[in-house]
């Protein structure tokens, strides 16, 4: 019968409902969003931040959720929620937090729902109706908008260092050097192997040392990555020498049944350079010997 | 889709100006070892710059042009394979074994130049 009965309100009544409650919320503004900050504290929740902080934001977040549930629209609300997030995240708020505080207000403005129509049930219960739902996305959006605005940020500075830990260098005309440092994953080698192709075609390489020395370990995907770098260098007309293996990569390596001979290999960087220049036509003399030669 | 083949010299260059067709890769195989043999050429540079795709068939196809022009007396240096080319085509485990590459015209013609300085 209940059930029923909520899917049968009229529109104009529902619409109405919610008109007065939001009244209701403007008119109790100062005492609610008091009686919120109170809560907040209690939790000891957006401890990062200071008590008049707290309450500045708490107005605006009031302000905006009784706007959103007087328009029933979220886009508003969904940018201040982006906003607010990119002013809270650098301070280390938590997502616990920012989910804790909106639950909070739809606490306080439900108790006080319940104080206001206590002495009418089936009143309060259609408030209630038109309240909850609202609430609720409400909530949601701005839980939401957190997460997004903090995964934007992680990816972000993943990309960040990525860029950095990955260097392609021009040591001579035509022989690049990729130092690689750390743990490699699939998707920072994929980055890699790009990064290497587009350093090959603008610095019109021939030559490719790529030192792992720096790397302690790697898996079976990981290492067949590596091989693909090889060759896909190659297809672009770039050889390459890869050096500094440690004996747990070399074994990766064997256990995967690389092909050695797709793959030259030198012990250590300062070889696999030697080597480089050697096939670049390149000689290296000591200028005591060049002085004596002339 | 004609591919234009150009004699330079002792080196015949093919230009391959966008996707080809099965038909055509097989026509364009068939015409550039007809010339290898009527120009006697010495060396075979075919340009894949503007080809964004190299799928099985035509990778088999550039091999199989590798090997007989070899075959016929001659070598095929491959140039311009695109980056984004390049790693689609390991990642599909399509390999061009055999076949000399060389990142664009230019550097495929000075490879050719030292290979033929070494003798």
């Amino acid at each position: 019968m209940q059930q029923t009965h909520r899917h049968t309100l009229p529109i104009d009544s529902a619409l109405e409902l919610r008109r007065e409650l939001v009244a209701h919320l403007r008119e109790n503004r100062t005492v609610l969003r008091e009686e919120w900050v109170r809560r907040i504290t209690e939790a000891q929740l957006l401890r990062a931040m200071t008590k008049e902080e707290i309450f500045a934001e708490a107005t605006s977040v009031y302000d905006n959720y009784v706007e959103a549930l007087e328009t029933d629209t979220l886009e508003a609300l969904q940018a201040y929620a982006r906003s607010l997030s990119e002013r809270i995240i650098p301070r280390g708020v938590e997502t616990d937090e920012v989910v804790g505080i909106v639950l909070l207000l739809r606490d306080v403005l439900a108790r006080s729902l319940f104080g206001k129509y206590q002495n009418n049930p089936s009143k309060l219960n259609r408030v209630l109706d038109a309240y909850e739902p609202a609430a609720n996305r409400i909530a949601n959006t701005v839980a939401v908008g957190f997460v997004q605005e903090r995964e934007r940020v992680i990816s972000q500075q993943q990309e960040a260092i990525r860029e950095l830990s990955t260097p392609v260098l021009q040591v001579r005309e035509r022989l690049l050097i990729l130092p690689i440092i750390g743990v490699v994953d699939p998707h920072r080698a994929r980055q890699l192997t790009e990064q290497l192709l587009r350093g090959i075609r603008t610095n019109r390489a021939r030559v490719v040392v790529i030192d792992i020395t720096g790397v302690a370990a790697m898996d079976a995907a990981v290492a067949n990555h590596l091989v693909q770098t090889v060759e896909a260098s190659r297809l672009l007309g770039a050889d390459v020498i890869v050096t500094g293996l440690s004996p747990e990569i070399a074994q990766t390596l064997v256990n995967i049944g690389v092909d050695l001979g797709k793959m030259k290999t030198m012990g250590d960087l300062q070889g696999g350079i030697e080597v480089a220049e050697q096939s670049l036509g390149y000689k290296v003399v000591p200028t005591t010997q060049t002085e004596a030669m002339a | 889709m004609m591919v234009p083949i150009l004699k330079q010299g002792h080196f015949l260059i093919a230009t391959i100006m966008a996707a080809l067709s099965d038909e055509d890769m097989r026509q364009f195989r068939e015409a550039l070892l007809d010339r290898v043999v009527s120009s006697r050429a010495t060396a075979v540079i075919i340009d894949v710059m503007a080809m964004d795709v190299l799928d099985s068939f035509a990778t088999r196809t550039l091999r199989e042009i590798a090997y007989m022009t070899r075959l016929r007396g001659a070598r095929t240096v491959l140039v311009g394979v695109q980056p984004e080319v390049a790693l689609t085509m390991v990642q599909l485990g399509l390999h061009l074994e055999g076949v000399a590459t060389a990142l664009d015209l230019e550097e495929g013609l000075a490879y050719l130049d030292r290979v033929n300085r070494r003798g």
